[in-house]
């Protein structure tokens, strides 16, 4: 039941994602969706669930982007590893940590993922920093939000069943 | 209670991320590998495997040849044995002029060959040692010392005093498979020296080479040499392939020619890699570029 919703947030992840790549900040992503949401697998699940979402969603990824097919996927499952690590090592549920987790995963992503091409001789990144930065934040500014609503809302739904109960009596 | 007295602990993946992040890790870089290409032309994933293996046969081949060298240069004829080295590389550096001068010899005749004289006499060559052979017998290659370090690329000629033993085709960094010209996918152009007829040397497998697409107008008896033409843009004009064995009629077009190689690769020990790229190679490369 739980790797069933792990897999749908993946792929209405994707579907998002494909209708969001044009708005792109200097050939970067604004928001990588689906990054968002293998660190918040990683971050609720554990690592063991974070590296084989990062490696199913960044396949699936790779296999969509026509690119070579691994790269994304070795960059996901190991930002999906790491941050499962982190979040069982750590506390992690406080807005902060959450932004600091979801920017520093966004970075090492786009590390490996860059780096990989570059160091294979693939493709070249002409000063990608700017760009990156700004996935990072949007991606932590996702991830918050994400982990608020998924925590606040069945909360939210409990009152009002219970104020409507109230005012029928 | 330990992991280990849990059998369902055991195979719980959740309990053992460490070894599954390495283990889609492996995968990841595997399926990567497969599907690059290195700057030689040659996928990633069969270049690492051939630079890793070729290591592990030089230490092998160095062990082995150091104990050979002891027991016969140093214990038993040390000053006869390096004299014997010397006379070794002198004699086959005189049978490498030899056949050059033969074949330079044979193309001054006509008047075309006089500008691929140039070609030849300019022929620039490293010497290399055979450091393994091939893991299967399905495959007849050899790996050398040498490698892309030694500007070594693939398609180069490799040559032996007594003739052509083959091509490279998969070089690392420090060394290089040779495939040999009696494997089954080794071909090479090929002309008999006596009645310039041409054909295709091409290996079968085992210790022998068959010369195909030979018409059979043409004169060829048991004992002609058999030389490679050069058509083939791999290997230079005029070295030595084999000797014709046998000649038959196949009743079609062409002859049924066996050529027993001039070099005898289960013997050969060191070659010399042709660097000087052929015009067909040059040609390719240029188009490339």
């Amino acid at each position: 039941m739980r790797t069933a919703g792990v897999v749908l947030a993946v792929a209405a992840a994707l579907a998002l994602q494909t209708t969001l790549a044009r708005f792109v900040v200097r050939g970067t992503v604004a928001v990588d969706l689906v990054l968002v949401v293998v660190v918040f697998v990683a971050l609720t699940s554990g690592p063991a669930a974070g590296l084989l979402a990062g490696a199913f969603a960044g396949l699936v990824q790779d296999a969509l982007s026509s690119s070579i097919v691994g790269i994304g996927g070795l960059a996901k499952t190991l930002v999906g590893f790491l941050a499962g690590v982190i979040g069982t090592q750590f506390i992690v549920v406080h807005t902060l940590p959450r932004f600091v987790v979801f920017f520093c995963a966004t970075a090492l992503h786009a590390v490996v993922f860059m780096g990989l091409y570059m160091l294979l001789d693939l493709r070249q990144f002409s000063a990608p920093y700017a760009g990156v930065a700004g996935q990072a934040v949007g991606n932590a500014l996702v991830g918050v939000i994400a982990f608020q609503v998924v925590e606040l809302l069945p909360g939210a739904m409990e009152r009002r069943r219970a104020q409507r109960g109230g005012i029928r009596r | 209670m330990r992991r280990w007295d849990n059998p369902v602990a055991v195979i719980d993946l959740r309990q053992r991320a460490g070894y599954l992040f390495i283990a889609v890790m492996v995968v990841h870089v595997i399926l990567i590998s497969a599907q690059v290409t290195s700057k030689s032309g040659v996928p990633v994933l069969e270049s690492v495997t051939f630079g890793i293996f070729s290591e592990i046969q030089r230490v092998m081949s160095t062990g082995v040849s150091g104990v050979r060298r002891v027991w016969t240069g140093y214990i038993g004829l040390r000053h006869l044995k390096q004299e014997n080295d010397a006379l070794k590389r002198e004699l086959a550096a005189a049978q490498i002029a030899a056949q050059e001068q033969q074949a330079l010899a044979s193309r001054a005749r006509g008047l075309e060959k006089l500008l691929e004289l140039r070609d030849r006499t300019s022929l620039r060559t490293t010497a290399a040692e055979i450091i393994g052979m091939a893991a299967t017998q399905d495959f007849r290659t050899v790996t050398i010392d040498k490698g892309t370090r030694d500007g070594l690329r693939p398609d180069m000629a490799v040559i032996a005093p007594a003739g052509v033993v083959g091509r490279i085709v998969v070089p690392s960094v420090r060394s290089a498979k040779v495939q040999l010209l009696v494997d089954r996918n080794a071909a090479a152009g090929a002309i008999v020296e006596r009645s310039r007829a041409q054909g295709v040397a091409v290996g079968v497998g085992g210790d022998r080479l068959e010369m195909d697409y030979v018409s059979e107008v043409y004169d060829i008896v048991v004992g002609d040499i058999v030389v490679t033409s050069g058509i083939d843009g791999i290997y230079p004009k005029g070295f030595v392939i084999g000797r014709v064995e046998s000649v038959e009629r196949s009743g079609g077009a062409y002859k049924r020619i066996v050529v027993r190689p001039a070099v005898d690769f289960n013997a050969v020990e060191e070659v010399l890699v042709v660097v000087t790229p052929t015009p067909a190679r040059e040609a390719s490369g240029g188009a490339s570029e």
